[in-house]
């Protein structure tokens, strides 16, 4: 009996074996690096995904508008490998990739291609023909053109796009816990599996928070690239 | 490459398909966990939310919960749905947390079709509305019959969206050891036989691409203006950065 009670007065107040509050500092103090480490790793593979599936939509899109056969089997590819759940298609990368961060984030950015290929496709879109014309007209060949005068222009609705995407990211990284490269979702599962009730809510919030800051930080970066556009929002 | 013939193996063995824990089990289990989900989401918010667009009322709301809905992660609402109150408890045919699944199913179908109807019956052309009325059709008459119908294909978007995230949803169930397909794909993962998580994931895989495919059938019937006029809808709902009508990012798990 001594020996509980020794055990219960060295244990922090708020989680051990027979408390397990929700809210709890001392977890917060207690387990510091692990919490860290873990957002760490979700914004690394969150930053990965989304610059990964930006590297890949840019082109396919400048494929659709160029091609516009190809524009609907690309919108339909992207579109069907939106429908798996994360929980499938980890596993079915697998096989390829191994257990590894890699399998999360190319998954990641499989997904977040259904949104961003479709806004720079609808970005480019946007840009008005007149606008388009002149720029020929001044003698901008094809390529200066779409590096000028497009892209800037398409920037509003490929931002928004962009933003989207990082968000869902974002909460979709935890479900990597399948392969153990899933960030905070890992605390999640771990948190699931012994009740840990302090981790849960810790991770969860983090998730939030972090998908929130990235949200702002997109749409001031969006500010400061187009200051003739404060008017237009996403 | 040998995982691909292990999940294969695993596929064809119909000894893993029978039984209370086999997969045709487990399939039909969250099945019915798809339906009752999308049933009960679709009585709770179809409603409101036309009607809300018919008034032209609560567009911010309406709008931003899809917004609001992509940026919560399905793992930690079911984490905390199943160790908080709600508890892991068997119900019904739904299976172990089932009551916590269910009501995060329910949660996580309802932005899609809340902003879908809502968008669908304000996107219907101000000029249709006002012939309407010109012919001296009353509010509620001018709803059923004018809004209501041009506005259906979108509304059926936002169910298929809809479909999609509560079956992506139901398979991440398993992750707080609740019922459904998913199942398969943790138990193969946790205990390191990779071939049977694998197969676990083609097969929630194969029926997700089903029931879209189904949806989009279903949509494809219900338009109206099945035609020229309903191509230009659509554009007009997909010209808009991806936010409205098809948007196939209105959340996902």
């Amino acid at each position: 009996m001594s020996v509980t009670l020794l055990a219960a007065a060295t244990e922090p107040s708020c989680y051990s074996r027979t408390v397990n509050e929700w809210f709890c500092a001392d977890y917060l103090v207690d387990r510091r690096t692990e919490l860290v480490d873990a957002t760490v790793q979700h914004l690394g593979i969150t930053l990965a995904s989304v610059v990964l599936g930006l590297v890949l939509a840019l082109p396919l899109a400048l494929l659709a508008r160029r091609f516009p056969r190809v524009e609907g089997a690309i919108l339909g590819v992207s579109t069907g490998l939106y429908t798996i759940p994360s929980l499938a298609l980890f596993p079915l990368l697998v096989p390829f990739t191994g257990l590894s961060p890699l399998t999360v984030v190319i998954g990641l950015a499989l997904y977040s291609l259904t949104i961003l290929v479709r806004n720079t496709l609808e970005g480019f879109r946007a840009v008005p023909d007149d606008v388009r014309e002149s720029a020929r007209g001044l003698g901008y060949s094809p390529a200066r053109m779409l590096l000028h005068i497009e892209l800037p222009l398409a920037i509003p609705v490929l931002m928004a796009g962009l933003r989207v995407a990082t968000v869902s990211t974002v909460a979709l990284t935890t479900v990597g816990a399948i392969v153990a490269y899933g960030g905070l979702g890992n605390l999640l599962a771990n948190g699931v599996q012994q009740n840990f009730k302090a981790q849960i809510l810790a991770a969860s919030a983090l998730c939030v928070i972090l998908a929130v800051l990235l949200d702002a930080l997109l749409l001031l970066t969006q500010r400061l690239l187009t200051p003739w556009t404060r008017t237009v929002r996403a | 490459m040998r995982l691909l013939g292990d999940a294969w193996a695993y596929l064809v063995d119909p000894a893993n398909w029978t039984g209370p824990q086999g997969m045709l089990a487990l399939l039909l289990e969250q099945l019915l966990l798809t339906v009752t989900a999308l049933a009960i989401a679709l009585v709770v918010a179809l409603p409101v939310a036309l009607w809300l667009g018919h008034l032209g009322r609560g567009g911010f709301l309406a709008i931003n919960i899809s917004n609001v809905g992509r940026a919560v992660p399905t793992f930690a609402i079911l984490v905390l749905l199943s160790v908080g109150p709600v508890g892991t408890g068997e119900f019904g045919p739904y299976g172990r947390a089932g009551l916590a699944t269910l009501i995060a199913l329910v949660l996580f179908a309802l932005p899609p079709i809340i902003t879908n109807a809502y968008v669908a019956v304000r996107e219907v052309p101000p000029d249709v509305r006002e012939a309407a009325r010109g012919m001296g059709m009353r509010g509620g008459q001018v709803f059923r019959r004018v809004e209501g119908p041009l506005a259906l294909p979108l509304v059926v978007a936002g169910i298929r969206l809809a479909l999609v995230q509560v079956w992506a949803t139901a398979t991440i169930a398993a992750l707080v050891a609740g019922p459904g397909l998913g199942n398969v794909i943790t138990d193969g993962f946790y205990r390191s036989d990779y071939g049977k998580g694998l197969a676990g994931a083609i097969v929630v895989a194969a029926v997700a691409l089903v029931l879209e495919l189904s949806a989009t059938v279903l949509q494809r019937w219900a338009d109206p203006l099945r035609g020229a006029a309903a191509a230009s809808v659509a554009d007009a709902a997909v010209a808009d950065g991806g936010r409205r009508g098809d948007d196939p990012s209105s959340g996902h798990a």
